[in-house]
Formats: structure tokens, sequence, C-alpha cells
């Protein structure tokens, strides 16, 4: 933990990432100066967690491109890493899941142990960190850190918060145990209807002091579906994504027309779960 | 039908005396920082190197008897041969957004006869903005009625709200613009020090 009593935090986040824009890198930017302003965190890491192709969202191309532009993105970034657990599952896996996974790992490593994770890693990429880990001076003993372990929170743009309340999309029960386990992050454009939404939902009420909602007051449009339009358009996307990611797209044409069709007529991975284990939702009691 | 072969960014001369305009050598380089990997677009520091703030209207009559002088220079030097027809001059537009469109209407901040100009003999290329109706704009405006034909529209439909006046906000207040700028600029304004509340611009003698 940190000497000054900061609670350190690590701000994860999950999505499709197809492809990821500036706004997304935004995200993150914004997340770390509102938590560090509030003297009460101190933000230590971002991890971006792009979702499997088992999730089966309708245009989301192939995991092993996403994650590569995702680390060109981040390739000079002190504190931005990309991790590759949740692509590498078979089945899509719940963003508390990927949470908890990432609160685990915290947990086990903050003894400056470099971490590998039990399920398989992606032969031959390093992740950021662990090349981190091994560049530090080499031969320290190792200490084990005082008390308090860094906190896991999801951060996210207001369409997560929002998309709560679509049927069989999340698990109640995943709600709760987000926002009151790990807590939410949530960029908006300012007046948005977050707090709104927050107010009608008496799970996300009870939690508020756990969601922090995060004023956008430079807003940007640059959804990934719009990058997407515009790359099929033979529009330029310059400056709407970093230069190499830019680059990557052109180089290997991923995302056309054929590419947007993927996915198209199969049910939506949770959604497929979610009614199939027949659990009655009801997402914002 | 149009091909762009070219864009240049000119930074406004300091004795326009715009608020928390920082010395013009700054921006002009932060200009270049930003455009270092782009294959068409360059900064031009002509019109901020002059001794004094120049209207518009003579930037792009000196950009266009620029292109007219390296294009006799690229002539044919055989004096037998006539300039061909084909080699026409490369046509020069203002780009701007829909609020400079709207700045029209403001009360001499314009010469009618420049915005003419401007309009007639070069023509307007406006990018959209939010909050802005340049099609309102126009219809308001007799002068930009009568040649409209000359004012393309260009749409932004990825809409971002990006303006100087915000990141300047934002650096005063220590947050993060990272992604907003090139990281090369962001660099060379923590490197010199620019809208750190004012700082930057203190003993330049500029007036706010």
């Amino acid at each position: 933990m940190d000497t000054s009593g900061k609670t350190e935090v690590v701000l994860l986040a999950c999505g499709s990432f197809n492809p990821i824009t500036n706004m997304h890198l935004r995200l993150f930017e914004l997340g770390k100066d509102y938590m560090n302003a509030t003297g009460k965190y101190r933000v230590i890491k971002g991890i971006i967690s792009p979702v499997g192709d088992a999730y089966k969202k309708k245009g989301l191309i192939p995991a092993h491109h996403r994650i590569i532009m995702a680390e060109l993105a981040t390739k000079n970034s002190h504190w931005l890493e990309v991790d590759t657990w949740e692509s590498l599952q078979k089945e899509w896996v719940e963003t508390v899941q990927v949470l908890r996974h990432h609160q685990e790992k915290l947990a086990t490593g903050s003894c400056d142990h470099p971490q590998r994770s039990s399920e398989l890693d992606r032969p031959g990429r390093k992740r950021k960190w662990d090349e981190q880990k091994q560049d530090a001076s080499p031969k320290k003993p190792q200490e084990p850190k005082p008390t308090g372990v860094p906190r896991v929170k999801l951060l996210c743009g207001a369409d997560l918060l929002e998309s709560f309340s679509v049927p069989n999309l999340w698990k109640t029960e995943d709600i709760t145990q987000i926002v009151a386990n790990y807590g939410l992050i949530c960029v908006t454009r300012a007046g948005s209807d977050a707090q709104k939404f927050i107010y009608e939902s008496d799970v996300l009420w009870r939690h508020q002091n756990n969601i922090h909602l995060v004023d956008e007051w430079i807003t940007n449009d640059i959804s990934s579906t719009k990058i997407r339009r515009a790359l099929r358009r033979g529009q330029s996307i310059r400056y709407l994504v970093p230069d190499l990611v830019q680059e990557y797209i052109e180089k290997h044409d991923l995302y056309n027309s054929e590419s947007e069709e993927r996915n198209v007529g199969v049910i939506l991975a949770p959604l497929q779960r979610n009614v199939s284990q027949n659990k009655h939702s009801n997402p914002t009691a | 039908m149009y091909q762009v072969i070219e864009g240049i960014i000119s930074p406004v001369n300091d004795s326009y005396g715009k608020k928390d305009l920082v010395a013009s050598h700054h921006r002009v380089a932060m200009a270049q920082l930003a455009l270092q990997t782009s294959d068409w677009i360059r900064v031009d520091p002509w019109e901020s190197e002059q001794a004094q703030w120049i209207e518009t209207v003579k930037v792009l009559r000196h950009h266009r008897s620029q292109l007219l002088k390296s294009s006799a220079q690229t002539e044919d030097p055989d004096p037998s041969k006539t300039p061909s027809a084909s080699a026409a001059l490369p046509e020069l537009k203002l780009l701007c957004g829909a609020d400079i469109l709207k700045t029209f209407q403001t009360p001499n901040l314009w010469k009618e006869e420049h915005i003419q100009e401007i309009v007639e003999k070069f023509g307007l290329v406006c990018v959209s903005r939010s909050g802005h109706d340049p099609k309102g704009y126009i219809l308001d405006s007799p002068i930009l009625r009568q040649f409209q034909h000359n004012i393309h529209l260009a749409r932004e439909p990825i809409q971002n709200e990006i303006s100087a006046t915000k990141i300047r906000k934002a650096l005063g207040q220590g947050q993060s613009v990272k992604y907003l700028l090139p990281d090369a600029v962001i660099t060379y304004i923590r490197d010199h020090g620019l809208y750190n509340n004012g700082s930057s611009w203190k003993g330049k003698g500029k007036i706010s």
C-alpha cells in the first residue's frame, strides 16, 4: 500500500476494442486524473482487456488483431497495458469474472513476483509488466509490500452503465458484485443521464459511493462503430485512432463490408447464456 | 471532381492580440511537430512572420501567388513551348470550421469586400461543428448566398469537441490532454512551460 494512505487503484476496461480508438485511451486518462484528484486514490495501472471472439458480436474481428492494435496504441504508455487472458478463454467470460481474475492476480502478485496466470499465456508474447519486472534491478531480495492490495475498478463509458438495463445482458448478481466489491468509474459526457440512471436503480443507488461519475468536457464521438463505417466508406480515420493503429488497419485491410457481416444472425454470448440459464432478470432492481 | 494535393496551416500573427495567444514561434513549432508524420499537410510561417496582423484574404492572395511562382518554375524552360493548358493552377481554398462562417456576421470583424473576394475568387471548405448551422449562416447572408456554389460544406460525422480553448483550460488545471494532441506537441508544451495558467506569456508583452 502506498504509505501516504492512499488506496492504489488499477483501472480495468473491458470491451470489444474493435478497433481501439483515441476515445478509449481518453477514458483512461480521464479516469486516472479523476481518481488521483480525489486525494484518496493513486492509479497505478490501466488494463485493456479485449473481449474474446466467443462474444459473437456483429462485426467483431479476430482477437489477435484487436490485441495487436491495442498494444500498438499503448506502446508508448508508461501505465497502460493490454491483457490477453479474457480473449484467450474458449468461452465468453462475464465481466465480473474478469474483474475477479485481475483482483486475485493483484492479491497474489503483491509480493513483487512477476505473476504468471495459470491459464495459457500467449506463446511468444510477453506482457508488458513482466518485461518491466525483469528490467528492474534483478537481484533485489523480494520483500512483501506492507498491507493493502491495489483495488481493481471497472472503467467504462455511459453506454456500459446504461446497458445494465438491457434484458438478459447482465446477471443481476453480477451487477451487484461489480458495484459492491469492485467499483465503477464511468466517464460520461457532461449533462448525460448517468446520474438519473443510477437514481432509478436500487442496486446502483445502494452502492453509489462506489460509482464514480467523471465528466468528459472535451467530448468526442469517436466510437469504434463510426470508425468501421468510415473505413468502409473510404474516409480517413487519421487523428481518430493512434497512427500505428491506423497503419495496421490499412496494412491488413481489417474492416470492410465482409468483416462487418461477421456474426450476423448469431446471438450475442451473454444473451445466449442468460436466457438459456432461465434466470429471471430484473437487472435494475 | 477535386483532388486535394496539399494542406497548409498558417498560424496567425502575434499582433492579432487574441487572449492566451502564445508566441508564434511556439505555435509554428507545435504545428510542425503535429505534422511530422503527414505527407500532405504543412505549416507555413509567412503570415506569422509579418510585421503585423494580416487579413485572411491577403494570406490567400500570398499563397496563390506562391503557387503561381512555383508552377511557373516547373514549366518547361524551352521558350518555344507554350504553357500547357492542362497544367492548370491548383485552386486555393480556405478551410475552416463552421464557427468562422458565423464570424462573417460579426460587425467590423471582416471587410465586406474581403468576404466577397474569399468566396468568389477562392472558395471555402467549411467543416461542420456542433452548435453551428452553416447552411443557415449562408442563407442569412446575401454574399454567401450568391456564391454558395463555392462554399463546400464538409460534414464531420465523427464529431469531436477538441477546441484549443478547452485544451488550454485542461492544461491550466493540470489535466491530461494525451490522445487529444499529438504526443510530440504535448512534450513541447511541457518542455517550454506553455499554457501554464498564464505563465507562458508573462513578460512577453502580449495583451490578453
